[in-house]
């Protein structure tokens, strides 16, 4: 393979934490934010005293500081936060693979931890929230005054869309959680352990935003993941196989919006994570066939489908015929969302995918395919994003 | 019997139901008088020849919202009508046949093209817009009745529009003592006002938009430089970098792009399950917005709509959507 980019293959993840995925975790988001961290670390074979940098989203109110303090960290180098929600996810490590690569840090952790459903629950909206005069804040005054104010309801307007343009179905959207309960029936760390779903239950279950159901929904989770991030030279010498970050990146469309970029000449793709699969490819010098699993974002089942379309997996339009085939499921053509994901395994803001995806590559998923050298990764759709490849050490 | 019913309602759809006929006397001098003072209007224009030269007129004008009082014909030929049986009073018939036998005026939406002047003769022709299905209102159920009325002056000449919007609806039957029953057993629950829809963020870049909705225009912010629309506003175009812009009214027409059904969570602002769309405007740019007189069945992408406004409370009115009636339904 020919590599373009300096930061593909410079990092690894070499270690992965997390908490039990629970709806009423019992104690604070700290609390999960330190068991999480301390846990990577641990899984990395190293010492707290060894991390220099932290990495968390905006979204965070676990400052670095406070993790930092309570954990026995000390002293940070690098510290940095990525906004935008969900789409986050894969960003923060592509911070700490930047500050590995450099030499800026040496052992970078990234971490999210909160009590989203026992506290704040973002299903429940932006309708009755403070206001002020920022910018971002008056986005929402085009949104909420007329009821449009759930993540679920900003999806469902991208779903109808899309399904008059392509003749999609929500039977096509259902086989989505379908798999992905399929896979976390078999997860011990999933919240839906050993609870599959029917397509007939998908179509049963109640309308949340039509045309979406609450089985197109994924849950709300109260938890904490962490990932430690060092040189991939380094990562030779720890415990664990690293998962080599072949590459890293983010991104933001043309008149891009918080979830409701209703206003381009078209809404039924995802621009931001085609210029995100771009970057991904020309880092790595991977193109589609050469990825043999899929860690996507599925907060709800619609955006799955421009996702495999702007990754190249399948043509424009084509993505329901891609699933209906069988190509997600175990044996088929790309593997996805092996842990159940997070309509499935938990709603970690897309943390445990990474994590999941780390697996993969070390070849200790629960539904590990045969296999697996390279595996993608994608963060929130329908906001700024990123993504990654993760591969084996060559 | 209920179909029948409707198809010779919609029948009235599209149907002048009041022909033109100019009002009883020209504009004058006298009945501006009248008018100003009732209104407490000072403005000297209306009265004053030398004000309104100063101001560039050739001279008095009458105020443009009289433009409806030039054709009222009077109280007493309102109460006992001498010229009945036209198609108005044919549809007022028609609609107490279902049961409407109530009204309220809900909204009154005006463009004025020229200013009238003393001697001008001006004349009215109405035309229903549209009629809604059924509607639970808090008067009793109801349809909403739309009409155009244009007004036109000695010369054919079109002086000013209006969009007239009536409730037909039917009064809720409730015996004297059955009230007050009610009354005495749920106090608190009927005193108790509606939530507030969400309050949007104002601030510098969007405050125009909102208080121009609270007067029913819809404006689209426009690039000063460039003349590129824009929605939703911001203060710099992203085609030419100007930070100059102004606005343009928008014309109301449009189409559905995409819609939504919501069912939960439920906002006690709002009634379930609702439709939330991103209609695209005749102009090109697009809003979130909400579709009215349409269930959620009869909403299709890429129907026909035409703007309405809903004002949701003392600070808020939102400009929303509703089917473009349909011809020979």
């Amino acid at each position: 393979m020919s590599v373009a980019s300096p930061l593909s293959g410079a990092a690894a993840i070499a270690g992965i934490g997390a908490t039990e995925f629970s709806k009423d975790s019992g104690r604070s988001e700290l609390q999960l934010a330190c068991e999480a961290v301390l846990a990577a670390v641990a899984d990395a074979g190293l010492k707290p005293s060894d991390v220099d940098g932290l990495v968390t989203f905006t979204a965070e109110t676990n400052g670095e500081i406070h993790v930092a303090r309570n954990t026995g960290i000390g002293e940070l180098k690098f510290f940095s936060r990525i906004g935008y929600g969900g789409g986050a996810a894969c960003g923060t490590l592509q911070q700490a693979a930047m500050a590995v690569a450099t030499g800026v840090a040496e052992v970078v952790v990234c971490y999210r931890a909160f009590n989203e459903r026992s506290g704040e629950r973002y299903g429940l909206g932006q309708a009755n929230r403070p206001m002020d005069t920022s910018a971002d804040r008056a986005a929402y005054a085009w949104m909420t005054p007329f009821g449009l104010s759930t993540p679920a309801q900003w999806v469902a307007m991208f779903a109808r869309r899309y399904m008059h343009e392509y003749g999609a179905t929500s039977e096509d959207f259902g086989r989505v959680a379908v798999v992905d309960r399929k896979h976390a029936a078999v997860n011990p760390a999933a919240w839906f352990y050993q609870r599959p779903i029917t397509l007939e239950e998908h179509q049963a279950s109640r309308w949340i935003a039509e045309p979406l159901h609450l089985l197109d929904c994924c849950q709300e989770t109260d938890g904490g993941q962490a990932l430690v991030v060092v040189s991939a030279e380094r990562a030779r010498d720890l415990p664990h196989a690293p998962a080599i970050i072949r590459a890293a990146a983010q991104g933001s469309g043309k008149d891009q919006h918080m979830m409701t970029s209703y206003y381009r000449p078209s809404i039924s793709g995802i621009p931001e994570m085609g210029l995100v699969g771009r970057q991904l490819y020309a880092q790595s010098g991977l193109g589609p066939d050469d990825i043999d699993a899929a860690i996507l974002y599925d907060h709800f089942t619609p955006l799955v489908l421009p996702q495999l379309e702007e990754l190249g997996f399948c043509a424009t339009g084509e993505a329901k015929d891609f699933i209906a085939d069988g190509n997600l499921e175990l044996g088929g053509r790309l593997p996805c969302n092996t842990h159940g994901g997070q309509l499935g395994e938990a709603y970690l803001h897309g943390m445990n995918g990474v994590a999941e995806a780390v697996r993969l590559v070390r070849g200790t998923s629960v539904n590990q395919p045969d296999d697996v050298r390279n595996v993608i990764v994608t963060a929130g759709t329908g906001v700024p994003t990123s993504g990654l490849v993760l591969g084996v050490d060559e | 019997m209920s179909a029948s019913y409707e198809d010779r309602l919609l029948a009235f759809v599209g149907r002048e139901i009041n022909p033109l006929k100019p009002g009883q006397d020209p504009v004058n001098v006298p009945m501006i008088r009248h008018w100003v003072e009732a209104m407490e209007d000072d403005n000297p224009i209306h009265l004053d020849e030398e004000a309104a030269r100063a101001t560039g007129r050739d001279g008095v004008v009458a105020p443009a919202s009289m433009a409806q009082a030039w054709v009222m014909r009077g109280y007493a030929a309102t109460m006992a009508p001498k010229d009945g049986g036209g198609p108005a009073d044919e549809l007022w018939a028609l609609l107490a046949e279902g049961g409407y036998t109530s009204v309220v005026a809900t909204d009154s939406e005006f463009e004025f093209h020229r200013e009238l002047v003393p001697g001008d003769h001006v004349g009215m022709r109405e035309v229903v817009e549209s009629i809604s299905p059924e509607k639970s209102t808090g008067l009793g159920a109801g349809r909403f009745v739309t009409t155009l009325k244009t007004y036109q002056d000695q010369n054919g000449e079109v002086v000013a529009t209006q969009r007239w919007r009536t409730l037909r609806f039917k009064p809720k039957e409730k015996p004297a003592e059955q009230l007050a029953e009610k009354a005495a057993e749920e106090p608190a629950e009927k005193a108790e006002p509606k939530a507030l829809r969400p309050r949007p963020a104002i601030n510098r870049d969007n405050s125009f938009w909102f208080e121009a909705a609270r007067e029913h225009r819809l404006l689209i912010q426009r690039c000063a430089s460039c003349g590129t629309l824009r929605h939703p506003p911001g203060p710099c175009c992203p085609e030419c970098g100007s930070f100059e812009w102004d606005t343009v009214r928008a014309s109301g027409d449009g189409h559905v792009y995409s819609f939504v059904v919501n069912h939960h969570p439920r906002h006690p602002a709002f009634e379930f399950p609702m439709i939330v769309a991103v209609v695209e405007l005749a102009e090109g740019t697009r809003l979130i917005t909400n579709l009215v007189g349409v269930t959620p069945e009869e909403v299709e992408i890429d129907m026909p709509v035409v703007l309405d406004w809903v004002d949701a409370d003392p600070e808020l009115s939102l400009p929303v959507f509703r089917p473009v009636a349909q011809e020979g339904h």
